[in-house]
């Protein structure tokens, strides 16, 4: 399974990223407050993913991470481990 | 499982000052991957300007020389000169560059100084409370159009990749925008022909990002999003209005990125 995680603390709502995801698996979760004030984006737990990585393409704030289950080539922009 | 994509090693674990949905984030990321990309951490120097971008210092971790509000190019042709073996670029907003910092980007890129522009253009004074600039639409209200942009009074927007493109010495000009994730992709293309050209020391290269100011612009950022599909590139039409490099390689970024979509 291929997952996203995004560093909720640092976020700020602006949903770009909920924009991004083809399949959905990005909200912003209302009930939540970050530090900053904002309600962050979630990730839920899709088996869906398919680790396009789009979501983070599109964060301006750099937070969010994609994990492969079966990586193939590593984006070559990163330095990915 | 395998990590596909992360924070670029030079770009500092700082959150941003910028606003939500502000694409300056986007801008500076872009930045640090090819910076990493072609190992430039050591010996690249970055001279932003004046306006929201002027915190440069505060994220990239590579040598950073402030300079007064306009005058980038003209800080970035003394570093670049006297320093030829280090990656210079400055970072300019379009208050910075296509108002006050006019004169200087016009006679830099003349000069074919061998250094890149990375110019920001939100289409208003960001950082000062959202002025008119002169890369504002036609129409557009800001806080000293309210009742919108009128050519009669203010002239018209201020297209500078175009302008400066046939000049001899500009070696590189590209407008970009940063508002799908597509165009994040195209835009990481044109960066890395900027990065090149600056690299085969071919003169003057010249980036334009059409970036995203909600807060200025008195919109959401999804409205913002919207706002640059309908009006903003209307007005300011995106691709290479030159360069001079060789076609890019048979094996070419987007094979990859094509490779991973269809995963
Ligand atoms: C000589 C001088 N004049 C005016 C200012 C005030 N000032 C600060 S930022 C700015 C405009 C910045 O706008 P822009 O370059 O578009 O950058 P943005 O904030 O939109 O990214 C101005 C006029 C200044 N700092 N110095
Ligand atoms: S004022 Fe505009 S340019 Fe400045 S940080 Fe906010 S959104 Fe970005």
């Amino acid at each position: 399974m291929n997952k996203i995680t995004i560093r909720e603390e640092r976020c700020k709502g602006c949903a770009y990223c909920v924009l991004a995801c083809k399949r959905e698996l990005i909200r912003i979760d209302p009930e939540r407050i970050n530090n900053l004030g904002y309600n962050p984006a979630v990730f839920s737990n899709g088996e869906a993913c398919t680790g396009c990585a789009l979501c983070a393409e599109i964060c301006p704030e750099v937070l969010i991470e994609v994990f492969r289950e079966r990586g193939k080539v590593a984006l070559k922009w990163q330095n990915a481990e | 499982m395998q990590k596909i994509f992360a924070r670029p090693a030079t770009l500092l674990d700082t959150g941003f000052h910028f606003c939500p949905g502000c694409h300056h984030g986007i801008v500076h990321r872009l930045l640090c991957e090819m910076l990493d990309h072609y190992g430039l951490r050591e010996r690249a120097v970055g001279v932003p300007g004046v306006g929201c971008g002027v915190f440069l210092y505060d994220y990239i971790d590579i040598d950073v020389c402030e300079a007064p509000h306009g005058r980038a190019t003209a800080v970035a042709t003394g570093i670049k000169r006297v320093q030829p073996d280090h990656f210079v670029f400055t970072y300019q907003g379009d208050g910075d560059l296509g108002a006050i910092g006019t004169a200087e980007v016009i006679h830099a890129a003349n000069r074919g100084e061998n250094f890149t522009v990375i110019f920001v253009n939100n289409a208003v004074y960001g950082m000062t409370g959202g002025q008119m600039a002169p890369t504002t639409l036609l129409g557009q209200c800001t806080t000293t159009s309210p009742a919108g942009r009128d050519s009669r009074n203010d002239g018209y927007p201020l297209h500078l990749a175009e302008l400066l493109a046939p000049l001899e010495g500009v070696a590189f000009a590209a407008r970009v925008s940063l508002h799908t994730p597509a165009h994040v992709k195209k835009a990481r293309r044109a960066l890395q022909r900027a990065f090149e050209t600056q690299l085969e020391k071919r003169g003057f290269s010249f980036l334009e990002f059409i970036s995203a100011c909600p807060t200025n612009w008195r919109l959401t950022p999804y409205q913002s999003v919207e706002h640059i599909e309908k009006n903003m590139l209307r007005a300011f039409p995106l691709g290479t209005y030159k360069d001079t490099g060789a076609p890019a390689s048979a094996a070419a970024p987007e094979e990859e990125d094509t490779a991973n979509a269809v995963l």
